[in-house]
């Protein structure tokens, strides 16, 4: 008997009990339909946080300080001064790093702004020019931070839309005045809407020359008595280069820093954090996906359990079918042929369901992040998979008894 | 299946089964010598629990014999492996039930077509209709065995042992559950199928009228041959 007519058999079988049919189907999609809406907002979410990531510019460095070592006692990552403008000056040096293509220092705190009536605790960001581009801001009106704003220490500043928002409501806020501080800056300008959350979140910033913000608001010096920069943003020609950049910054820091052995500064490229953070989502995702999978094996269970109770009820059948010259093989697959079209269409069944509860899913907004999901055909064609072989799996051993039963024995039932 | 007048179709010798039933042995034959040839017409009478049943699905290579030598067309069936007695039913035996043994969920026509299913054969629906249509149920193919009379039920289970063109047919007491008319007319299907079409039938009877078909009666008694006598009353 060939394959097909054996699940040509198995499905006439299984229609002949519906009801039964449809119950035992059901574990398998729910099993399924599990672990593919679970997998689904992994994938989304890991997906989101590339795209978050990537949002803040491409093939970026950040250059750190390393954590501070005072009496034995380490501080937080980034928290020893170290790093300085002329830093960044020196790393712009095309012939030091070939492969950095811009620099973008910058030094940032949060403060309350004031503008008339309103007022709003916001991120204030000392930047130069370069971080316009570097860091994908776009400006909507006016114009951004300059060299000379920079040079001359201008007690200006670029604001993002919320702050806008905000403080202004609908009117345009270039050429207002906005009170950092007890120092007026003067706005010269109003960022795109970016959108974003997390570490993406970049409406809700004001921009101003690094100058600016480490005369009047950062007060923080190097060893050296130099003014300290938190972060230099390194882009790098091409993502191919990136070790090489890295290298090369690394170089550069430790002639200027005179480190022998211990780096007082930290890199972490973009991809990095990408990485880091899709990893932790990764050890999730997959530990929810186990606990999903189990219900994928009480499915299997359940498949198992149907097809010894069928064994037993059609011994009689399987005693004619082998009197007509049915050998254990025809059975055997008879039997196995049912059990896999029970998991396998419960399996097709709960990738549609899985995937339409991620529609659904998507839907949702928790605590301010909308859901993010993702169904991939490699997730779907592995469900599917993995259900033909619990349905192999879990129907082997009926298919077993009903293929060995003896001819005469089961005619008496 | 090939043989000539020389060599009988069947050759049964010294054969025995022993039930086993927890720690008692049951023998149910106890040394059976037979041997039919191509085209015979055979009835085997016996009182209940001498070993009929036993005897036929033996030669039905449906059941093992626990010792004794039985050759079929020549081949020597207690040699063979299950797939290979699986082999022998699905082709060159056909076997009627006295409770006909038919899938209540099929039509009449699907369980014709079973045997074909497992033989392999090509044109099933054709071949299963030809079939009904011998035993004059071709336009009942449709039905489904409880919309079917007993006689009808009985036909169908000739017309299922059939289908693959078997040169034997073994059938244990095909009329038990039928009244003697449509007895009768079960029977003379065999007397046609065995006289038009030279197919060898074996069957098992209680009644002596329906013996009188047949042109030889083999008698058991205890798991042993009594009477083996052609009906024309030459002793053999
Ligand atoms: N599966 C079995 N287990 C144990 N004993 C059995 C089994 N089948 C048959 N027997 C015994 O073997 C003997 C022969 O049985 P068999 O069925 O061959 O008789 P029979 O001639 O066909 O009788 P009947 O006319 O009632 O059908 C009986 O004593 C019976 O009890
Ligand atoms: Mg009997």
């Amino acid at each position: 008997m060939s394959p097909l007519e054996s699940l040509r058999v198995a499905l006439a079988a299984l229609t002949d009990n519906k009801l039964r049919s449809v119950l035992t189907l059901l574990g398998m999609v729910i099993g399924v339909g599990a672990v593919i809406s679970v997998m689904s907002i992994g994938r989304g979410s890991s997906a989101a946080i590339t795209e978050q990531i990537e949002s803040i510019g491409s093939n970026l460095i950040f250059v750190r300080a390393a954590a501070s070592f005072q009496g034995g006692v380490r501080g937080a990552q980034g928290s020893a001064a170290t790093l300085t403008l002329d830093d960044a000056q020196a790393l712009a040096d095309s012939v030091l790093t070939p492969d950095v293509l811009a620099v973008a220092p910058e030094i940032s705190t949060f403060s309350q702004a004031r503008a008339g009536r309103e007022n709003v605790n916001t991120r204030i960001i000392g930047v130069t020019p370069e971080y316009e581009q570097v860091r994908n801001f776009q400006v909507a009106e006016g114009r951004f931070i300059t060299a000379q704003d920079v040079a001359a220490r201008r007690l200006v500043a670029v604001v993002g839309s919320s702050v806008s928002e905000t403080l202004f409501g609908g009117l345009s806020p270039v050429g207002q005045t906005v009170t950092i501080n007890q120092r007026p800056f003067r706005i010269v300008g109003l960022l795109e809407e970016m959108g974003g959350t997390g570490l993406a979140i970049q409406d809700d910033v004001i921009v101003a020359p690094i100058t600016t913000v480490q005369a009047r608001l950062v007060r923080q010096r190097t060893a050296a008595g130099r003014d300290r920069v938190q972060t230099i943003t390194v882009q790098v020609t091409d993502n191919d280069r990136l070790e090489q950049a890295k290298f090369q910054v690394s170089e550069v820091l430790r002639e200027r820093h005179q480190i022998i052995d211990q780096d007082d500064f930290t890199l972490t490229s973009q991809e990095d954090i990408i990485q880091a953070r899709t990893d932790v989502n990764n050890v999730l995702t997959i530990f929810l996906g186990s606990i999903a999978a189990i219900s994928l094996l009480v499915g299997g269970i359940g498949i198992m359990n149907i097809m010894l109770v069928s064994v037993t009820e059609r011994t009689h059948e399987i005693g004619i079918r082998k009197a007509v010259g049915a050998k254990r093989r025809d059975i055997l697959y008879q039997f196995l042929a049912e059990a896999t079209l029970l998991s396998f269409g419960g399996g097709a069944i709960g990738v549609g369901g899985g995937w339409g509860v991620s529609r659904l899913l998507e839907r949702l907004t928790i605590s301010g992040q909308q859901v993010e999901t993702l169904v991939q055909a490699d997730i779907a064609f592995l469900a599917l998979g993995v259900s033909v072989a619990i349905g192999l799996f879990f129907g082997i051993y009926p298919a077993i008894r009903a293929a060995r039963l003896d001819p005469i024995e089961a005619l008496r039932r | 299946m090939e043989s000539n007048s020389e060599s009988p179709l069947i050759q049964v010798e010294g054969l025995e089964k022993v039930y086993r039933l927890g720690s008692v042995d049951v023998p149910a034959l106890r040394g059976v010598d037979i041997s039919i040839r191509q085209g015979e017409m055979v009835a085997i009478m016996g009182p209940s629990g001498s070993g009929k049943s036993t005897l036929m699905n033996i030669l039905g290579c449906l059941d093992r014999p626990t010792s004794g030598r039985y050759l079929l067309g020549g081949a020597d069936v207690g040699a063979m492996n299950d797939n290979e007695l699986a082999e022998i039913r699905r082709g060159r035996v056909g076997f009627v039930f006295q409770t006909f043994n038919l899938l209540t969920r099929m039509t009449a026509q699907e369980n014709v077509e079973l045997p074909l299913l497992y033989s392999g054969r090509d044109r099933r629906s054709e071949r299963a209709l030809e079939a009904l249509e011998r035993v004059g149920l071709g336009e009942r193919a449709r039905h489904r065995p409880t919309e079917l009379s007993g006689g009808e039920q009985q036909r169908v289970a000739i017309a299922r042992a059939l289908v693959n063109q078997p040169s034997l047919i073994l059938a244990d007491e095909p009329t038990g559950n039928l009244d003697s008319k449509v007895g009768q007319e079960i029977m003379s299907i065999f007397g046609e199928l065995n006289q038009n079409e030279g197919i060898t039938v074996i069957l098992v009877t209680h009644d002596a009228d329906i013996s009188a078909a047949a042109r030889r009666v083999i008698g058991l008694r205890d798991g042993l041959v009594v009477r083996d006598e052609m009906q024309d009353g030459a002793e053999r």
